[in-house]
């Protein structure tokens, strides 16, 4: 290239001067986008979206766990053993046991069961809620002005006190607790499903099909719903999340799942005065609440990216 | 303004296909903790048209003059503020959604976005099947796969892309997809929102005579929104320049585009650019913006900008009065003996 381009200093001196070996001739450019595999199938969307492939992994591991507690070594999480108070984790109690000589290794296995029912059930229900009740806001003008009010009132008040109190009304049970948790997230849900409602009110392809003569039923069913599915599965994970920390809470101050059944929190509560001699009864629960929610929020997040690839660009 | 209408049924005999009369759209705005009314968007003030079978009429002026409120106010997407729409004898405007379901089959509405006009989760045979399963119009599959098969001749569009989905296909396909959903109900009338306007100039010029084609094949009323007074020229039999939520003026098309009688028509004629070199219109720019719609200017909406308003525009509103037949413009200058009037020029004959 260098052999055949005009110097700088040399004056082109008008269209005669110039000949052929003038004319500076660009070297082919380099393949900067290289043509890409894109594999196809389950493997190759886990390998574009890393957080779903992880999030999933760890997510579906909890779930193995609670599921098959009792094949994975562990002992009865609810039977004394007063003699073997506080040990340390050894080779017969994996994580140690606690103040009542239960074996914390069975306990923290058989609480993922309460942390993910709670999780799911909480996404679950406040999803289903939520939605209807966003669909009624977006619909019936009239409702839509009360019902946010009520949104509003719900929002205002933390959803870890909203749930206290709630519990305080009823009596401790996991399906009390799922309760108090979906009245606290129900707003979020339906805010979010109205906004997506409005928007597309707006479409004109829902115009269209009004005209058209579609009845509403059909318009809410055919036209609005699938285009809610996308922000409302990324919205139900990260509900999911906050509903198993929530619990933790309550159970933490006593507020949550009665004793008698471990949980994250409850075993953390009753490690929490040992605290400083022996943090392994806290540690253990705790992480693998930790890694829960890590798993739930990365799945979250690939599933908000996989679902609208413009938001992962926004953020 | 009704003069207008009884008029015109009593010249021909018989009665337009829509008659529109007075129609208002009032937007409330509201404010304030509690949502009350702090105002109005007077979006449609008052207009008055009809159509005939098989006519096309215009609706132009520029944006946010009202031209698809009326549109959209036609078609029951809200409901008029006031006002009375006849559709064929019969007034539709303050029919339940319910009872209006069944006539709406009679209008079909094309709009100026073509991609977010289909939704992206339905094959186009699910999006043309909506209108004929809603109406009734095909009592097996082998009706229906018959009717979709028409439907895509009359477009021009292949038959078997109706199990297709709509991002296969282009802008101007997209648009005939969405003209064929708009005939699937066999309408009399078709509202072109802005049917051509996202489109580039060789697809515009396609749907335009597709369009046209259409017309004479089926016999189609159209309601022509547009604010590109090039392609209105081409195809339209009639012309109503809206202005502010109002009608300024009502021409046939030779008239109008010939020697329009409403000053902002003539501006509006003044801006359409000449595709020959030395034989530019006289133009006339209008100064400052166009007046908001919440607080509207009193007298004429268009004393403002206009280059020959004068003292009574300022505080009479003009009513829409026939200049030469067929013609009407809500003007002052036609009160005025024709020496004084600017606008006075009538076509020549032989044009």
């Amino acid at each position: 290239m260098s052999t055949t381009a005009v110097s700088p200093g040399a004056p082109l001196g008008g269209r005669a001067a110039l000949t052929a070996k003038d004319v500076a001739v660009a070297a082919p450019l380099p393949d900067v986008m290289q043509p890409k595999r894109v594999r196809k199938g389950l493997f190759g969307y886990l390998m574009r979206h890393p957080n779903i492939a992880i999030g999933g992994f760890l997510l579906l591991l909890m779930v193995a766990i609670a599921v098959f507690a009792p094949f994975l070594w562990t002992k009865d999480p609810t039977a004394l053993a007063p003699v073997m108070r506080t040990r340390n984790p050894s080779a017969s109690a994996w994580f140690g046991t606690d103040m009542l000589g239960r074996d914390v290794y069975s306990r923290v296995l058989y609480g993922a069961r309460v942390s993910l029912m709670v999780g799911f059930g909480v996404a679950f229900f406040a999803s289903i809620i939520g939605l209807t009740i966003g669909l009624v806001s977006g619909f019936v003008r009239w409702a839509d002005s009360i019902i946010m009010r009520i949104m509003d009132g719900l929002m205002s008040i933390p959803s870890i006190l909203l749930a206290i109190a709630l519990m305080a009304l009823t009596r401790g049970s996991v399906g009390n607790v799922i309760l108090a948790i979906t009245i606290a997230e129900i707003p979020r849900v339906s805010r979010l499903v109205r906004g997506v409602v409005l928007s597309l009110r707006e479409q004109p392809y829902v115009e269209a099909a009004i005209a058209s003569g579609t009845r509403t039923p059909v318009i809410i069913w055919r036209h609005i719903l699938p285009n809610t599915m996308a922000p409302m599965t990324v919205q139900a994970t990260y509900i999911c999340a906050a509903a198993m920390l929530i619990e933790a809470g309550l159970s933490f101050i006593g507020a949550g799942t009665p004793p008698i059944i471990p949980s994250w929190g409850n075993i953390m509560a009753e490690g929490r005065a040992l605290w400083q001699v022996k943090p392994y009864i806290v540690f253990f629960p705790a992480i693998f609440l930790s890694i829960t929610v890590l798993a739930v929020n990365l799945l979250g997040d690939g599933l908000r990216d996989s679902l609208d690839p413009r938001a992962a660009k926004r953020v | 303004m009704s003069t207008s209408m009884t008029s015109h049924s009593a010249r021909h005999g018989t009665p337009p296909l829509l008659e529109v009369n007075d129609l208002k759209k009032h937007f409330p705005i509201r404010g304030g903790f509690f949502g009350n009314t702090t105002g109005y968007v007077y979006a449609v003030d008052g207009v008055s048209f009809h159509i005939n079978k098989g006519e096309t009429l215009s609706l132009v002026g520029e944006s946010g003059c009202g031209k698809s409120t009326v549109g959209k106010a036609l078609l029951r997407l809200f409901a008029p503020t006031s006002g009375q729409v006849v559709l064929d004898g019969r007034r539709i405007d303050d029919l339940s959604q319910g009872q209006l379901r069944p006539i709406r089959r009679r209008v079909g509405v094309v709009f100026q976005d073509p991609f977010s006009s289909l939704n992206p989760r339905m094959r186009v045979k699910d999006l043309l099947a909506e209108p004929i399963r809603n109406y009734g119009l095909a009592k097996n599959g082998a009706e229906l796969d018959e009717r979709l098969a028409k439907l895509m001749d009359l477009v021009r569009l292949p038959r078997d892309a109706v199990s297709r989905w709509p991002h296969e296909f282009s802008g101007g396909q997209r648009q005939r997809i969405c003209i064929a959903r708009a005939l699937a109900g066999e309408p009399d009338l078709i509202i072109c929102d802005e049917a051509v306007s996202a489109l580039d100039v060789s697809v515009k010029a396609q749907i335009v005579n597709l369009l046209q084609d259409l017309q004479r094949q089926l016999g189609l009323a159209m309601l022509f929104i547009s604010h590109d007074l090039a392609i209105v020229e081409h195809m339209t039999h009639r012309v109503a320049v809206m202005y502010l939520g109002k009608i300024v003026e009502v021409a046939p098309r030779r008239s109008l585009f010939g020697a329009p009688k409403h000053p902002y028509t003539e501006a509006l004629l003044s801006a359409v650019p000449v595709p020959e070199p030395g034989a530019a219109r006289k133009r006339i720019v209008l100064t400052g913006d166009v007046p908001s719609p919440i607080n509207p200017p009193t007298g004429c909406r268009f004393h403002t900008r206009c280059p020959y308003a004068f003292d009574r525009c300022k505080t009479d509103v003009p009513e829409l009065q026939q200049t030469q037949p067929g013609q009407w413009a809500a003007c002052h200058l036609h009160d005025l003996p024709e020496a004084r009037n600017p606008l006075s020029r009538s076509l020549p004959a032989a044009a």
